[in-house]
């Protein structure tokens, strides 16, 4: 019965999308930073499965290209974003995102 | 079949993965269940014979990336479980539940009623060198593509990770008051360099007491 499905494109953008999804919600439902920023990397990574995906599916070497750039951004993402967290950290402790409010307008 | 049972298992170890992350208390535990996340998404890589961006996806986001986030939960000391209970803003976990349910269900309704397959166009002929079925294989291909068509954006990467190279070092860098009076210009006495703001405030009192006295003599 399962002998005849075949691997398509569109299993991996389902599995993106859901990812992505899963993402977007811990982004809104969690308070720690840290893990708001795990949950970008998350979203980043759905995307990530869907260029390869694409790609593949277009017979083009492009799709890998911007998941490469994509790593590149997302690492210089994670460091200025960990160093604004430890900057923050040495002032005053807080320990959720709702604690820095000092620049609400 | 091999490569749909490859999938499954694949995709089993990214939803337990992204929902172990959001679940999680412990931020440790969340940094874990990313790990998880990421080697079933080197794994679909691999699938799709992207050798090179699986072996980067293990060494750059799971041995560099998670490593770093590990690093700042232990130095600052937040391994702490989190009260998942705590709503700041009234009804904002249900709503975001709902977002997110909806977001995944536009995302896969819209994949799955995409006419003529996923791109809509049926398998494309690709093109020399950056087609995927010509006589390189995935490194070099990569490799030429790279150093030719996106040369320019390789470059302006370059300039990236300089500029948060310095963002990171100037963010999370103190400044002593024995630093600063070494910046200062021997001849006018000012300050050459401004502490920034991330700078402890009792330095700035100790930096006045030091140059009154200076100025005195």
């Amino acid at each position: 019965m399962f002998g005849e499905v075949e691997l398509t494109t569109t299993y991996y953008l389902v599995l993106s999308a859901l990812l992505f999804a899963i993402g977007a919600t811990g982004l809104l439902v969690r308070r720690n930073p840290l893990v708001m920023f795990m949950c970008v990397e998350l979203m980043l990574n759905a995307v990530n499965v869907s260029f390869v995906a694409f790609g593949t599916d277009l017979n083009d070497v492009g799709g890998q290209m911007a998941v490469f750039f994509v790593l590149v951004v997302a690492a210089v993402e994670v460091v200025v974003g960990l160093a604004i967290v430890v900057a923050i950290n040495r002032r005053r402790r807080y320990a959720t995102a709702d604690d820095v409010a000092t620049l609400r307008g | 079949m091999a490569e749909l049972v490859t999938f499954a298992v694949a995709a089993v170890l990214i939803s337990v993965g992204g929902l172990g992350v959001i679940a999680a208390r412990n931020p440790v535990h969340s940094a874990l269940f990313l790990i998880q996340t990421l080697i079933g998404v080197a794994v679909l890589f691999v699938v799709q014979e992207a050798h090179f961006l699986a072996a980067v996806q293990v060494v750059v986001y799971a041995g560099a990336i998670v490593i770093l986030f590990l690093f700042v939960i232990m130095l600052l000391g937040v391994d702490k479980a989190e009260d998942l209970g705590i709503e700041p803003i009234a009804g904002q976990k249900p709503l975001a539940a709902i977002v997110g349910a909806a977001l995944a269900a536009a995302g896969i309704v819209t994949v799955v009623a995409a006419v003529d397959g996923a791109t809509g166009v049926a398998a494309a002929p690709g093109i020399g060198e950056n087609a995927l079925d010509n006589r390189y294989t995935d490194i070099e291909r990569i490799g030429r593509v790279l150093f030719t068509d996106y040369l320019l954006a390789f470059q302006i990467t370059a300039v990236l990770l300089t500029i948060a190279v310095i963002g990171a070092v100037v963010l999370t860098r103190t400044v002593r008051a024995d630093d600063l009076l070494d910046d200062l210009d021997p001849v006018t006495m000012d300050l050459a360099s401004l502490a920034p703001a991330g700078a402890n405030d009792g330095d700035h009192q100790a930096l006045a007491d030091e140059t009154d006295h200076g100025e005195v003599v």
